[in-house]
């Protein structure tokens, strides 16, 4: 049926104001208790996670820098051999080395300086006189040892000087691989179990912060919105705590790290400051230490909202 | 439009509190849901809303069987009603242009589509020179226009109104009344839960009248 309207008084006409949304407005309110205390779980959650993988990150630097350094350089040894002279033996080794591609500068140890390395072992003050010492030639390369022509050069002290090895350090460097390797591997696992219980304390913060919003949730129901919109909004909610914890934790990780090299640097010249400088070089992370805290901040926060929209999705499903 | 066929309600393994219903409201009509409060009339209106399912009985919303639809139909139905509740449910943290512009914010329109309609309704409801202030802040009256504001801003094929001028003055009343009409005319269909007789004696329309937890119509 149809009705007629009754008589009103006439509307006073407001004045015009510029009505507009504020910008980023959330539809789900983020200043609660419960939200900043996310914020600071999440922050030192992200503040562990970046010192792990900067950490890790500054193992695997300094692990390439001694590998670097010991791949730079390859030993030839000349043992003493019976009826032969092995100065005559040495300085032969030694011009085959300077002849070889690749190499930079041939330095041979002289029978003193030999005598000298054996002395943390045997001692000072004996006379090796008699002994077969063996005599050192330590040859820098150019580069890596692999751009190097170590074959042709092995080949040709094993043909021509008797007596005489080279050694390219390869077991060596293969043991720092390894170790670095282990060190980035529990890294990497530490970071997933960090990113993992960050997961879990945002699942069920968006439980809880699901369970206050009820009456939100059913208004916004009740106007038409559906489920992906307000995932979307609990989502771009804790995309903002996430960021926000993120980068409180990756700032204060950063911020402790700078002041840790600054410390290290400071105290070079003092003989704890030599061990630290011997570990991790010069204990300064670089762009890419600071590249992976941002990462980090990234992946915490990408895993907040990931986390909170999944879990308010399977939620809302469950409501009717 | 709307068809409730000998429907039933109960909560858990309590009594019925509503039993045998059966009406339909039909497009572009208007109707008042009248009875003594407590007589079920916002429950009534949930159960068009589907925000409640009934017992046993058949409800029929828009011509889909609603013991039927899933969570998107669901949606796309509440897109077709506006709703105005008693206590408003208006959403304090957002101001009254946002809490009244919210339907079509969800339905992801563009801001700049529908400004001028929000802020010209506004207007119209008296609510011009509040729509940047938080709902804590209006007063009873100014909340009931906003929540009627924001139920029409859609302009709904069906508008379920839960006593929408309990908490205004007659003047005010009869101003919202007129608005609900001219909503009518334009083609809606409204249901307005109220107890007010003097508001229902100001127009002729249909009574739905719910008592002893069945409905009675008065045409």
């Amino acid at each position: 049926m149809t009705v007629d309207a009754p008589q009103a008084p006439p509307f006073d006409a407001a004045a015009e104001s510029q009505a507009r949304m504020r910008p980023g407005r959330p539809l789900v309110p983020s200043g609660t208790i419960a939200g900043r205390a996310l914020v600071v779980v999440i922050a030192i959650l992200t503040f562990l996670a970046a010192l792990t993988a900067s950490g890790a990150q500054l193992v695997a630097n300094a692990s390439a820098e001694w590998r670097s350094s010991i791949a730079r350089e390859v030993t030839i040894q000349v043992r003493p051999q019976a009826r032969t002279d092995v100065e005559a033996a040495v300085a032969r080794a030694a011009t085959l080395a300077r002849s070889a591609r690749g190499v930079e500068s041939v330095r041979v140890f002289s029978k003193g300086e030999s005598e000298r390395l054996l002395e943390p072992w045997l001692g000072s003050g004996l006379d090796l006189v008699e002994l077969p010492v063996p005599r050192l030639i330590v040859v820098k390369l150019t580069g890596e040892a692999a751009s190097a022509d170590l074959a042709t050069l092995k080949e040709a002290l094993r043909r021509d000087v008797a007596g005489a090895s080279l050694d390219d350090h390869r077991l060596w460097v293969e043991r720092l691989a390894t170790m670095a390797g282990g060190v980035i591997l529990v890294g990497l696992v530490v970071l997933a179990l960090v990113i993992a219980a960050a997961a879990l304390a945002i699942g069920f913060a968006t439980r809880g912060a699901l369970a206050g919003a009820k009456d939100i949730v059913e208004v916004l129901h009740f106007v038409g919105a559906d489920d992906i919109f307000i995932a979307r909004e609990f989502q771009l909610r804790f995309l903002r705590l996430g960021l926000k914890g993120g980068l409180i934790g990756g700032g204060a990780a950063a911020l402790f790290l700078a002041l840790a090299g600054w410390l290290a640097a400071s105290l070079r010249a003092s003989p704890g400051g030599n061990e630290v400088e011997a570990l991790f070089g010069t204990f300064q992370i670089g762009w890419s230490g600071y590249g992976a805290i941002g990462a980090v901040v990234a992946l915490v926060a990408a895993v907040t909202a990931l986390v909170s929209r999944e879990t308010v999705r399977r939620q809302l499903r469950s409501m009717a | 439009m709307v068809r409730f066929e000998n429907v039933g309600l109960r909560y858990g393994m309590g009594p019925e509190v509503l039993k045998d219903i059966s009406f339909e409201i039909e497009p572009r009509s208007f109707q008042f849901l009248t009875g003594p409060s407590g007589a079920g009339k916002t429950t009534l209106l949930r159960l068009i809303l589907l925000a409640l399912r009934p017992t046993r009985g058949l409800v029929t919303v828009f011509g889909q069987d609603t013991s039927r639809i899933d969570k998107g139909e669901l949606t796309a139905l509440r897109r077709r009603m506006g709703i105005v509740f008693q206590d408003f449910r208006l959403l304090d943290h957002l101001t009254t242009y946002e809490n009244v512009a919210l339907p079509l914010r969800v339905q992801g329109k563009d801001e700049a589509s529908y400004r001028a309609e929000v802020v010209d309704l506004l207007k119209f409801v008296g609510l011009g020179e509040r729509m940047h202030v938080l709902p804590p802040v209006l007063s009873g009256g100014e909340k009931q226009r906003a929540a009627i504001a924001r139920a029409l801003i859609t302009r709904p094929d069906l508008l379920l109104a839960d006593e929408p001028t309990g908490n205004v003055d007659p003047s005010l009343a009869r101003r919202l009344l007129r608005l609900f009409v001219e909503l009518h005319h334009f083609g809606t269909a409204v249901v307005i839960a109220t107890h007010d007789l003097a508001l229902m004696d100001q127009i002729g329309a249909r009574r739905l009248v719910l008592g002893d937890r069945q409905l009675h119509i008065d045409d």
